[in-house]
């Protein structure tokens, strides 16, 4: 558990960030609060020659709410998304989601940005940002683009940020009506064994509108728009339930690992489903 | 002495003796970060160990080039089987009578296996250098699996090759190590064949790991001007690591002094000898320098020892009336790739021949195959005496099995089946003396505590609301009942590379009546500090504040076989109270000399002598020692210091009843503790607080073990559980609240009549938690599934018996 050696760089400026990734190239990395990246370079499965702390660049910081749009500094921390009054009220699935994410002393370093950034299916965010139909705003050399949390995932740590962007902030609409994060893991710390993020809008007895997205079953983060329609117009029932645990199960791809086979992980994500559903509808 | 004033109470009440709830001593420096580890010692030039490991767990090595690491700058020097040979320190001798490689000799046979170390001026460096190290394998064949290992023609011990017979007997094939045997197979046979009811199941207890928090490690510093090694290391037992490395190293037993610092938890893990200490000092040796090992997490889950890993496959007889009559089991126990278990040495399987439980079995037959397969190796008693926690689970897993084809409540079979109280001393079948017990009275009281058939009748409506579909929620009520064997042990029957396990003590008392007590056991978090000055309190009448109690430093303390197995309490308990009873009775000499009575005309009275009938005249023991040292005594030597070794006459013998209540959730495997009794009886009780302390880390860890722990492998051998990701450690979040409670039976022969409590709580933790999980499937036809009762096993339990619709 002894790293290689390194450069340590602490920029305090976006620019000079991406001026550290221009130098260096292949041989630099990012690093947000450091929780996914350090343990890889501890067990020499990530080696990075010059790693570049993010922490001192202030303006990557912040959570700004203006009007129905919330925004996100990538260097905000899961701590920070828990504490804030303004986004609890705004967004509340974010809250409920980063409750559930390793422990306390994780989530006091641990950043939105570096959770949705890194690509590991295994973490909590990027299923969550899909469901909420985020935006992810990207800066490199030739200027800032912005993609969708529906189209930034490629493979299991391979993402549409290219190796010279840096992940910068985070937007997303507020959300009105029900909500859930639903999430079974063997203890606390743990990836999800199965998790679930859905937001539903009732009209009158029915559901109007819906958005699912799984996490940890499948080499990316899984919005199963499948699922969602087959929620829109029903009244949540068990048999728009079973429907859309059924267009779930088509979209998710689990594989076997220590927390059990893939029949098992396709059971419980229908039941994780199930129970996520059940709670946003109850909250509409 | 009748004289029952507060004025008595209060001198009882300051010595913080026996029963007294005293804060651990320890605690102070532990909770404000100021222990002193291992991994805390620092010398000057101290130079850094680190392995090359290997990423197989079945190839030969083809070659080892280390000229990159060598030239990397920092690295001092990289050895290797070819750098050892030369001292003979390539293979050492196990504690179980094999060997081991120190370093890969010619091939390797676990992953995780020692191939060759690196000396490095710093840690890093060491690391940097690991990787450059280049080795070429030629993969083998991999056996993971002990059946398949007896059956194939792929030969792990090549170094075997030709012996028929091991340290234990005769070996049958290349990858057998041992048949161990007792009791009477005939007539167990004989009864088995004849039996109104049989039960038989095999039950599978799975390889898990102590993972002590601190992982293990050591300083080896070799002075060549004195001629003196000093070795601080993370070690249950420090002399016998003294004796191991005098025999190996050829330096003489007086120039080697072995310290155990403060050590983060062993639970057997400690008890061996590894490569990384044989590398350390042989590096020291060579350079001149300190050099230090520490392993990390990976390391210590991959590499050092395991437990467990036994298949057990029982069968169980009894009347119709459930009256057992008999007991047969045979264990296939894996041993991995040497056979490196600590068990006191005739005994292969430890002490699993306990295996007939709490229970008057007329008959019984136990017989143990060990197997070399492609795995660490190890086979410790973690947290447990030696191969006890399986003989417990074994038992009360069979108890389950039996109540099951006797469609009978198992408390009530338990009941009728009970050693009685008028039994004890009571000789089992397969040959032990159990030396006190009352069993009845336990499992009474515990049932009671719990409302025992209420909760019956919850679950029984339980078991309706889910077949009406009302919930997926099924409850299980955990029942167990166990006898430990702790203490070991008498020296003719008990040693451990031949050295008997006695264990000892040595008290000085100051001038000024405070004192200092050495004991050849060591702490590793069950706070001797703390409670063996209790013992000495009582003994002596120094308040226990003014005891300092001492381990570890071979140096000073008098030698002991160390503190694994619940042994310190029975043994070195033992000898600290009869040590100070040696105190006592010079003190009595010198009280009569100064009161000028005759010695019989004085009587001891909590913290003083006085004069029978005249309480008012009288010398406190703090009178009594400065005497000791300031007086002329005619016919009696000055000083006031005792020693003594104590060789127990039989094992002392702990039990308890534990129930616990648990909702199981069929369709995600999850499940919640909902209640946890438990009831020990450890005889006369030193230190209640302690004890509560110690329940509850034995319970967190059966809870662990049963849960989700485990150490698991790949066909190819691969380790799958190599960090605390997968290798389930219970946080606060998990852990169950516990409940305690306790009867007290005090051992016949143990001087304060103290049995050990330590390891209790796992023996009788983990049937009482996979008994449970088994009781919530019973209504719906489960007989065995084996541990860990993890979310996904469980899920396939429910799977198994149609649950899911």
């Amino acid at each position: 558990m002894i790293p290689a050696a390194f450069d340590y760089h602490r920029p305090d400026s976006l620019q000079d960030a991406l001026g550290l990734l221009q130098t260096h190239g292949e041989d630099a990395r990012v690093m947000a609060g450091g929780h996914s990246l350090i343990p890889m370079m501890k067990l020499r499965m990530a080696e990075v020659p010059h790693l570049i702390d993010l922490q001192a660049i202030t303006g990557l910081r912040g959570i700004t709410i203006d009007g129905a749009t919330l925004r996100l500094g990538a260097m905000v921390t899961q701590h920070e998304i828990i504490e804030h009054a303004g986004l609890s009220c705004a967004a509340p699935i974010l809250r409920e989601a980063a409750l559930q994410i390793a422990d306390p002393q994780v989530r006091y370093m641990g950043t939105i940005g570096g959770n949705v950034a890194n690509g590991d299916p295994g973490n909590d965010m990027p299923g969550l940002m899909q469901c909420l139909g985020a935006e992810f705003t990207l800066v490199g050399p030739d200027g800032t683009r912005s993609v969708a949390a529906r189209a930034f995932y490629e493979a299991a740590y391979m993402t549409a940020r290219t190796d010279d962007e840096i992940l910068t902030a985070i937007s997303f609409p507020a959300t009105t009506g029900g909500y859930a994060y639903e999430k079974q893991k063997r203890k606390i710390g743990d990836y999800a064994t199965a998790a679930a993020a859905v937001l539903l809008t009732r009209k009158g007895g029915t559901c109007a509108s819906a958005s699912i997205a799984m996490t940890n079953l499948s080499d990316v983060p899984v919005w199963s728009e499948a699922a969602a329609q087959a929620l829109v117009g029903t009244a949540c029932d068990d048999t728009a339930i079973k429907a859309a645990m059924a267009a779930m199960d088509a979209d998710i791809d689990p594989g076997e690992d220590n927390r059990g086979p893939v029949a098992f992980k396709r059971h419980v994500a229908g039941v994780i489903l199930s129970r996520a559903i059940s709670r946003a509808w109850s909250r509409t | 002495m009748n004289d029952l004033s507060p004025e008595r109470d209060n001198r009882i009440a300051n010595l913080k003796g026996l029963g007294c709830s005293r804060k651990r001593v320890e605690d102070v420096r532990f909770t404000q970060g100021k222990g002193n580890y291992v991994d805390d010692i620092k010398m000057a030039g101290m130079l850094h160990g680190d392995f090359v490991r290997s990423p197989y767990a079945h190839a030969r090595v083809v070659s080892i080039n280390t000229d990159a690491a060598m030239a990397l700058d920092g690295v001092i020097a990289v050895l290797t089987a070819k750098d050892l040979e030369p001292l003979g320190l390539h293979w050492m001798p196990t504690l179980a009578g094999d060997k081991q490689m120190v370093l890969a000799d010619g091939k390797v046979l676990f992953q995780g296996q020692e191939v060759a170390y690196v000396v490095a001026r710093d840690r890093y460096v060491a690391a940097d250098a690991v990787e450059l190290v280049e080795v070429e394998y030629e993969e083998l064949p991999v056996l993971v699996d002990p059946f398949m290992a007896l059956e194939s023609d792929t030969v792990l011990r090549e170094d075997l090759a030709g012996q028929t017979s091991g340290a234990h007997g005769e070996r049958r094939h290349p990858n057998h190590i041992f048949l161990w045997e007792e009791g009477d197979k005939a007539a167990t046979e004989a009864v088995l064949a004849e039996a109104e009811v049989v039960a038989e199941e095999m039950i599978y207890y799975h390889r898990t790991h102590p993972c002590p928090l601190e992982t293990c490690g050591c300083v080896a510093s070799m002075d060549k001007v004195n001629g003196k090694l000093t070795l601080y290391g993370t070690f249950q037992a420090p002399h016998v690591v003294r004796t191991v490395a005098s025999l190996l190293s050829g330096i003489e037993e007086h120039n080697i002094r072995v310290v155990s610092p403060d050590i983060g938890g062993g639970f057997g893990n400690k008890v061996g000898v590894y490569p990384g200490y044989v590398c350390s000092i042989v590096a020291s040796i060579v350079t001149g320098k300190p050099v230090k090992w520490v392993e990390d997490r990976m390391e210590n889950l991959m590499a050092t020892a395991f437990a467990r890993d036994y298949w057990m496959k029982g069968r169980i007889s009894a009347t119709k009336e459930g009256k057992i009559t008999g007991l047969h089991c045979h264990v296939t126990a894996d041993h991995g790739a040497f056979d490196a278990c600590a068990d006191p040495t005739k005994f292969p399987a430890g002490f699993f021949h306990i295996c007939t439980g709490s229970y008057d079995i007329p008959v019984a037959y136990v017989g143990v195959d060990g197997v070399y397969t492609n795995k660490a190796p190890g086979g410790v008693a973690y947290r447990c005496s030696f191969r006890v926690t399986e003989a417990a689970y074994f038992i009360e897993r069979m108890i389950e099995r039996l109540a099951q084809e006797l469609n009978m409540d198992s408390a009530e079979l338990r009941r009728i089946n009970f050693i009685r109280k008028d039994q004890f001393p009571y000789h089992s079948a397969l040959g032990w003396e159990y030396d006190s017990g009352d069993y009845h009275t336990a499992w009474d009281k515990a049932l009671a505590a719990v409302g025992y058939d209420t909760l019956r009748a919850e679950q029984a409506e339980r078991v309706e609301a889910f077949r009406r579909g009302e919930t997926r929620k099924l409850m299980g009520i955990g029942l167990s009942f166990f006898t430990e064997i702790v203490g070991a042990g008498p020296v003719k029957n008990c040693d451990i590379l031949g050295m008997g396990m006695f264990d000892s003590c040595e008290i000085r008392i100051h001038p000024t009546g405070s004192a200092i007590a050495r004991l050849g056991t060591i702490s590793q978090g069950q706070g001797h500090a703390t409670t063996f000055a209790q013992i000495l309190a009582s003994e002596i009448g120094i308040p226990a504040d003014s005891i300092t109690i001492e381990e570890g430093d071979t140096d000073t303390a008098p030698y002991g076989l160390g503190t694994y197995g619940s042994r310190s309490t029975p043994v070195a308990g033992a000898a600290t109270a009869l040590a100070g009873r040696k105190i006592r009775a010079k003190a009595q000499m010198i009280a009569a000399y100064l009161l000028e009575v005759h010695d019989n005309d004085v009587e001891f009275d909590v913290d003083r002598f006085v004069i029978k009938g005249a309480p008012e005249r009288f010398k406190t023991m703090k009178e009594i020692a400065y005497a000791a040292y300031n007086q002329a005594i005619p016919g009696l030597e000055p000083g006031l210091e005792a020693v003594s070794y104590y060789d127990p006459p039989n094992m002392t013998y702990p039990f308890g009843a534990y129930i616990c209540m648990m909702d199981v959730d069929v369709d995600t495997g999850e499940t919640e503790v909902r209640q946890v009794y438990a009831l020990d009886d450890c005889g006369t009780r030193i230190n209640p607080m302690v004890i509560e302390g110690q329940v509850h880390g034995g319970l967190t860890e059966a809870f662990a073990i049963v849960m989700g722990q485990e150490i698991a492998y790949d066909e190819m051998g691969n380790c799958k559980t190599g960090t605390l990701m997968d290798f389930f450690l219970p946080t606060a979040v998990e852990t169950p609240h516990y409940t305690t409670d306790f009867t007290e039976t005090p051992s016949p022969h143990h001087p304060i009549g103290a049995k050990g409590v330590g390891e209790s709580p796992n023996v009788g933790g983990v049937p009482m938690f996979s008994n449970a999980v088994h009781d919530a499937f019973r209504a719906f036809g489960l007989k065995q599934s084996h541990m860990p009762h993890d979310h996904w096993r469980i899920w396939r339990i429910a799977e198994g018996l149609g649950l899911h619709g």
